[in-house]
């Protein structure tokens, strides 16, 4: 199929970007979204151009890193599915895409479609963890977890961290993706010691970096690819209310 | 924007050795939680309200019986319009809170997303009216709130200036020659509505935080309030423009 | 012209750092009698942990919290993106909860024997010991494993285990225990013990006085190219699959830390040593930039065939019963389609080989659904394999409950590595290798749920303390930026750089990247044959060749240039190549992942020989060519027996 892109293209942090146009040719429609951005690269090399920069690694879901706003949705329009396992069979002939990197201040663009993710890893290291150094672990059975726990914290810890939920807040909030960690931990026995001093110093980490608030749209979740749902910024705001109330 | 890509160090310690406390109410769930409760604060005066409003029905006498004892209340055990008074600072006090956080809430939203999207896509959130209808809606409500207290509380510029007389006034607001303040009364309701819809449940889950199905449930009750408390504001107009009530 | 016209034979090597005595004391034995470095004089001794997967995010964070300074390095913008997260299946240890008699010793016996004897059994007993603490450990940082209604782990048999010893957190297992790993290493950045290096690339390795005492990196957003000192240097950087450019790695995976270390002086052990894993989804097309694994249990219940008739182009359900060839149960009527990775991978090339695949290019084979779903109903299926199902409709865009899913073997996992002693230590003094990237405990092939136990093995128990042993010699002496080794390694990494960047080229990195793994899969892939080898290694020298004379990396130095990263990793596989095709060519038996056609038996079966190839081969880089030198392995307590699956 032949497709006509709008790309986004800047070539630096501080540079100015705008949309491009770009036409590629014989996409097959097994074709992955990133391959067929495969096939432009390759195609604008071949003319002398510099190739369009995009995050992208694991393709197969899991790793979080590709990251494109497709036609104003985050990870286009498939739901519960990431860039990289989007398929061309979701389009026809003739389409016009528009693709753009993640936009949120706390993410600042670095080159074309490729945004700096680290506030992500600072809000972990402000206390998206349980303490426990290696080789002070009590037997893996001396604490059991009733499943319904267990699933509930796989389920929120089944966040790639990919940024979805922030680019397509309608606020930039990072809370979807804050709040995945904290429910997950909150519904871990092992995640109780530091559940009131995670949960603040998480959410000072969040503002400090940028990030807006949330709305409750549920936007976010909305275009999770692991459908992380709404429950867990509940429990963050829970968390948070009584965290603050103990901590005052 | 610039991107500060050094590697990654822990932040060095504060003055004394202390982490600096967080500012939690200013912090982005503490201003919402300064949202929630005031914003709750006014649902629970808007029903309240809503049922006074009933009264016109009961006829001149019931209303301005009831608009008197709202003065009254308490006499004499504590001074005149001490009900009315406490009601008037709370609302006060919420209304500058409701504000307040939201106002700071959507100047860190907007700095949230320096450079818009060039593509515009469709909403599919739970509450994906919501983006769309909170900010506006709050808008015009604060236009209406403020024609509202001009005309029936202040009676700036309503006809009837007698205060006792509150039926004479409603009846006056929305009289058929004055359906432009009808038209007006109905299209903030809608705002209203809208704004209720998504601020009760949103309310709830800010303070409660419930599970993915009691926030199916509490979507539900916000549904149900908003269009109970849309109908019982918008019959009262609606009967005097017909001439229901005169 | 003989294998030994390619390399030359250099003198024994030897592991002098394992112990004697009996097996299940010498890890209890090395502990001991490895030195220790005081608390305080921790914190004056700097370590580079390359790679932030398993294996290196957990060694960082440990040694972090033991009080070293640590600076980890990925080229990722997250340590949380590894490719470790991509792994499925789950993770063994020897805890036996089951009751069902599994033990640590059995634990060592089945992974000795599932690496077709061609591992160290010090190596593999104490990863079988410290398998138990790993689970430990791993849900006191609150990973989420799967649990029963008791509340107690959930265990599952896997890749045909006899035990249940595989703890798991649904098919996402690397992930969750790859977060807990990540979160024990932020924590550790927020502790000030790690400094932490995104986005960065090893080039080279800094040797200094036949120490490891750096590396040279390159920031990948700014360009930069600089040096860090350290007193010791870890390589976590993961495995070498890539190689084959179409693999069920992630697009980064590369072999440049290792290789550059290799080049350096560190012996690569192994390199031929492939896993190829047989349920993968197959190509699609030439625009396929990566294969996707989809989970062995799909084995538990499908069944798979190819057309009996080659050039049957039908679609699979026209195919009449009687017009179809249920292969794996007609040859291993034992085992049927629950034979062992490498088996099922070969028949399925030979049924190929045979005409008599199917899909685009003849290139797959079905793997049916239809009788489980008769016998357990579709809800049934669905309720076990339903994601995998999905995750193959949203590939394929076809549904699996309707038509057989197509299947075909891709190269999924690298046994070889760098060579390194009981300690983790390269043979360059202060070189440790951890994870994939070394070579040590899966022998010639590996098990299933294997790798997430030796990364965390390796990172969380192993180094932390044998890297103490080395480090009580330091600190060592300081090297200025402008010391000679540092300036040189600096200098070669500025000139590959300015080399590709001003090549008059005309061809993309990827076109040559393709064209290499086309030639490994073809001749060092599931099959390898004396005449293959060779003329793959003729292949890839021509190719190499014209890939300096002819690639074109458009852009500049001083900005993320994601063709200039792909062009270095991709001239580093090119020699990597050439060494995997000398190492499976001078490797006359077949073994575990490495089969040689003239190595079998009467039907067919791989036949190794313990006579002539029971060593490690440890492969030094020369000037006129790689040197092999012999480790001989010794197997006092699983005597090495033939496999069998009949």
């Amino acid at each position: 199929m032949k497709l006509k892109l709008r790309i986004w293209r800047q070539s630096g942090a501080e540079a100015k970007g705008r949309m491009v146009e770009y036409i590629v040719d014989g996409i097959s429609e097994d074709a992955s979204f990133l391959e067929m951005l495969d096939v432009l690269n390759e195609q604008l090399i071949a003319e002398g151009a510099d190739p369009v920069a995009f995050d992208h690694d694991c393709r197969e879901g899991i790793c979080g890193a590709c990251s494109l706003v497709i036609d104003g949705q985050a990870h286009g329009p498939q739901a519960a599915t990431t860039t990289c396992q989007l398929h061309m069979r979701k389009y026809r002939d003739g389409d016009v895409i528009d693709v753009e990197p993640w936009r949120a201040g706390a993410f600042p663009v670095i080159k074309d479609l490729v945004v700096d993710r680290t506030a992500f890893d600072r809000i972990i290291a402000a206390g998206g963890y349980i303490s426990a150094p290696t080789g002070t672990a009590p037997d893996a059975h001396a604490t059991p977890v009733a499943k319904q726990d267990a699933d509930a914290a796989f389920a929120a810890a089944a966040c790639i961290g990919c940024g979805a939920c922030v680019a397509a807040c309608p606020n930039g909030s990072g809370m979807l993706f804050m709040a995945a960690k904290v429910a997950h931990l909150a519904r871990m026995p092992q995640g109780q010691p530091e559940r009131h001093t995670r949960v603040l110093g998480m959410v000072a980490e969040h503002d400090a970096s940028g990030f807006g608030g949330c709305t409750n749209t549920g936007e976010c979740s909305a275009a999770c690819p692991k459908e992380i749902g709404l429950d867990v910024i509940g429990q963050l705001n829970r968390d948070f209310r009584k965290a603050a109330a103990k901590a005052a | 924007m610039s991107t500060d890509l050094k590697p990654r160090k822990a932040a060095p310690a504060k003055a004394g050795g202390r982490p600096a406390r967080s500012p939690r109410l200013r912090s982005s769930i503490g201003l919402k939680l300064v949202m929630a409760v005031s914003g709750l604060l006014m649902v629970g005066f808007i029903i309240a309200h809503m049922a006074g409003n009933l009264h016109v029905f009961e006829g001149r006498e019931s209303m301005n019986d009831y608009a008197h004892g709202l003065r009254t209340f308490g006499e004499p055990l504590i001074p005149h319009e001490s009900l009315l008074w406490v009601m008037r600072l709370g609302l006060i006090a919420a209304v500058g809170a409701h504000i307040w956080s939201s106002v700071v809430l959507t100047r860190r939203a907007l700095a949230a997303r320096p450079v818009r999207y060039a593509s515009k896509k469709p909403a599919k959130g739970e509450s994906r009216h919501a983006a769309a209808t909170m900010r506006w809606g709050a808008a015009v409500i604060v236009l209406f709130v403020t024609w509202h207290l001009l005309d029936l509380t202040f009676r700036t510029v309503n006809p009837v200036k007698e205060v006792p007389d509150a039926y004479g006034a409603v009846v006056a607001a929305f009289a058929p020659e004055r359906w432009p303040v009808t038209v007006f009364y109905l299209l903030a309701l809608v705002a209203l509505g809208f704004h209720l819809r998504h601020g009760i449940w949103s309310a709830v889950q800010t303070i409660a935080g419930p599970d993915t199905r009691w926030r199916a449930r509490w979507q539900a009750a916000a549904l149900g309030v908003s269009v109970i408390v849309v109908a019982g504001f918008a019959v009262v107009p609606l009967a005097v423009s017909f001439g229901l009530v005169n | 012209m003989s294998a030994d016209d390619y390399f030359r034979e250099g003198d024994p090597v030897a592991d002098t750092k394992a112990p004697s005595g009996p097996i299940s004391e010498r890890w209890e034995s090395r502990r001991f009698s490895g030195r220790l470095v005081n608390p305080a004089n921790r914190r004056k001794l700097r370590v580079i942990v390359v790679g932030t997967g398993l294996a290196g995010a957990s060694a960082a964070a440990t040694l972090g919290e033991l009080g070293y300074r640590v600076s980890n390095y990925c080229f990722q913008d997250s340590p949380r993106r590894a490719h470790s997260i991509a792994a499925q299946g789950g993770i063994n240890a020897a805890k036996n909860y089951r009751g069902d008699g599994d033990s640590v010793h059995r634990l060592f016996y089945d992974t000795v024997k599932g690496g077709d004897f061609r591992s160290r059994e010090s190596n593999v007993h104490r990863l079988a010991e410290v398998s138990t603490e790993i689970i430990d450990q791993c849900v006191a940082q609150g990973v989420p494993f799967a649990r029963e209604y008791g509340g107690l782990l959930d265990n599952r048999s896997f890749g045909g285990a006899q035990v249940s010893r595989t703890f798991y957190a649904r098919g996402q297992t690397g992930q969750q225990l790859l977060l807990g790993a990540y979160q024990a290493l932020e924590r550790q950045v927020a502790a000030g013990t790690v400094e932490l290096h995104t986005r960065h690339e090893m080039l080279e390795l800094i040797v200094v006085d036949d120490r490891a005492r750096g590396i040279v990196v390159r920031d990948l957003v700014t360009g930069e190219v600089s040096t860090e000192i350290a007193d010791a240097v870890v390589l976590a950087s993961g495995g070498y699959g890539n190689v084959f450019f179409l693999s069920t790695n992630a697009k980064g995976c590369n072999v440049t830390a290792t290789w550059r270390a290799h080049r350096k002086g560190a012996y690569f052990a192994n390199p031929c040593y492939t896993q190829i894993h047989p349920t993968c989804i197959p190509q699609s097309g030439d625009h396929q930039s990566k294969l996707t694994l989809m989970s062995e249990s799909l084995r538990n219940d499908g069944r798979v065939w190819v057309p009996a008739e080659r050039g049957d182009d039908r679609a699979p359900g026209d195919i009449p019963e009687a017009e179809r060839d249920y292969y794996l149960e007609r040859r291993y009527p034992a085992f049927g389609n629950l034979v062992p990775r490498d088996i099922a991978s070969r028949a399925a090339k030979a049924v190929c080989d045979e005409g008599r695949g199917v899909g685009p290019g003849g290139l797959g084979v079905y793997l049916d659904f239809e009788a489980a779903i008769g016998r357990l109903g579709k809800d049934a299926v669905e309720a076990k394999y339903g994601n995998l199902f999905d995750m193959y409709e949203r590939i394929t865009g076809e549904n699996p409950y309707e038509r057989p899913m197509r299947i075909y073997p891709a190269v999924h996992y690298t046994m070889g590595g760098l060579w390194v002693d009981y300690d983790l230590m390269s043979n360059i003094p202060g070189l440790f290798v951890t994870g994939e990237a070394n070579f040590s405990d899966h022998g010639a092939n590996r098990l299933g749920a294997s790798a997430l136990m030796q990364g965390l093995s390796d990172g969380y128990f192993v180094l932390p303390n044998t890297i103490s042993d080395y480090l009580a010699d330091g600190p060592f002496e300081a090297v200025a930026d402008d010391h000679e080794a540092v300036a040189e390694a600096r200098e070669a990494v500025n000139d590959r750089i300015e080399f590709f960047l001003n090549n008059d080229g005309d061809r993309t990195v990827d076109s040559f990247h393709r064209e290499l793994g086309k030639i490994m899969w073809e001749y060092c892939g599931m099959e390898r044959t004396d005449e293959g080898l060779r003329k793959a290694i003729g292949l890839i020298g021509d190719l190499k060749d014209e890939f300096y004379k002819r690639v074109k990396v458009t852009g500049g130095a001083g900005e993320l240039n994601q063709q200039l990263e792909k062009a270095g990793r991709v001239a580093d596989f090119f020699e990597l190549g050439e060494l995997m095709c000398i190492d499976a060519l001078h490797r006359t038996e077949s073994c575990g992942g490495h089969f040689r056609a003239e190595s079998q038996t009467e039907d067919g079966e791989a036949r190794r020989d313990d006579e002539q190839f029971s060593y490690v081969a440890a492969w030094e880089h020369g000037q006129t060519g790689p040197v092999l030198h012999k480790e001989d392995l010794v197997f006092e307590y699983v005597k090495p027996t033939q496999r069998s699956y009949k």
